[in-house]
């Protein structure tokens, strides 16, 4: 009696799934719960509902873990939308740092120094290159742990998170440089502008070399596999956001003419 | 296993085959390519600082930067970003907040510009 009540649940979650109207319907069946097969025949004793680790769509849940799930009416993971959002917004973060430096990076002090006096292009060029192989090394960890792939997936994430911090510490030495050559946050309005739009994007990154190790940590205690391959999917997408922005500092800080 | 559990069986077994087919990710030696071509978008545009290239007229130096830019851009968020092969719901969210922030810091410069 309780396999029959099991599978009318799973009954249920499947016709919420393939039923429920969304903008895109072939999404809503293509990213139905894996799992909910795995309710169709697992015994209720082992895995049963709620209470026994998972939610009303199949999805395995890891005490500890968030518990993401497709939300049927969407065909879309609420964490993954939620990440989306998230980035959306930073678009306007960024671009009013952005912006700031473009409206002020003309008003300088007579014989104040200029972006033209201190950017060392080079060296900005290969930290540009560090932090764009780190997006690949991100997103071959991400493959890696779909695969189940456990070391790859582990030498990789680390691969990102050093690739991260050799950017931080060449930012760091800029910065250093800038300011012992006169460069400083209250030099003027444009130094201000420049300190704070690049060291926003510094705290980004820094974010998001401890959101790596500690996917990197709950992983080695078992808390994270290809199950949860989401979780580093979203962890990426912010990652690679984040190489996005150097994109447009890059472009339009550094390398536009002065 | 009766009737219902088998049709519903089938119907999960589609919804899984069908999960797999829609998020068909490029194979590792694919994400390579595209960061190659990313890192050589990015050698040309480094190679506009250089004084030889100096030589070109400067709005043609924006233009070849800004064509790169956008090009490296869409190219980390359809491909590394998995757009591509995801719901376009998520690349609606995203864009919409990107052309928000376009269009209000579009209008501030053009506003400080003429009356700053």
């Amino acid at each position: 009696m309780a396999t029959t009540e099991n599978l009318d649940d799973a009954v249920d979650a499947s016709v919420d799934t393939a039923v429920e109207p969304a903008d895109d319907t072939a999404d809503a069946i293509v990213e139905a719960p894996d799992d909910t097969a795995n309710a169709v025949v697992e015994t209720p004793d082992d895995h049963g509902h709620d209470d026994h680790g998972h939610d009303e769509h199949g999805h395995h849940h890891v005490p500890g873990m968030p518990n993401y799930g497709v939300n049927p009416g969407t065909g879309m993971s609420n964490a993954k939308l939620m990440m989306w959002l998230f980035l959306g917004s930073e678009c306007l973060l960024f671009g009013a740092l952005i912006s700031t430096y473009l409206l002020y990076k003309e008003r300088l002090p007579e014989g104040n120094i200029g972006p033209g006096d201190v950017f060392d292009i080079p060296f900005t060029s290969v930290s540009s290159f560090i932090l764009l192989l780190s997006s690949l090394t991100m997103v071959l960890g991400l493959s890696a742990i779909q695969r189940n792939d456990i070391h790859r997936f582990r030498v990789w994430i680390l691969t990102t998170a050093a690739l991260g911090a050799i950017f931080i510490a060449g930012q760091i030495y800029e910065f250093t440089v800038f300011y012992r050559e006169g460069v400083g946050y209250t030099s003027s309005i444009w130094s201000s502008a420049f300190y704070s739009l690049t060291g926003f994007h510094g705290v980004h990154v820094s974010l998001g070399i401890i959101m790596l190790l500690s996917v990197f940590v709950m992983n080695w205690q078992g808390k994270l596999n290809k199950e949860h391959a989401e979780t580093v999917e979203i962890v990426g997408l912010y990652w690679h956001f984040v190489d996005v922005v150097w994109i447009l500092i890059f472009t339009v800080i550094y390398l536009f003419p002065q | 296993m009766d009737t219902a559990a088998m049709d519903t069986a089938t119907t999960v077994d589609m919804a899984h085959d069908a999960h797999a087919d829609g998020h068909d990710h490029p194979s590792d030696w694919e994400y390579i390519k595209i960061a190659l071509w990313l890192a050589f978008f990015t050698l040309i545009e480094v190679g506009t600082y250089f004084e030889s290239v100096h030589n070109l007229p400067e709005w043609s130096l924006y233009a070849i930067l800004t064509f790169l830019m956008i090009v490296k851009f869409i190219m980390v968020g359809w491909f590394f970003m998995h757009l591509k092969y995801d719901s376009k719901n998520y690349t609606r969210t995203f864009v919409f907040g990107l052309l928000l922030a376009i269009a209000v810091y579009l209008i501030m410069l053009l506003a400080s510009s003429l009356f700053g």
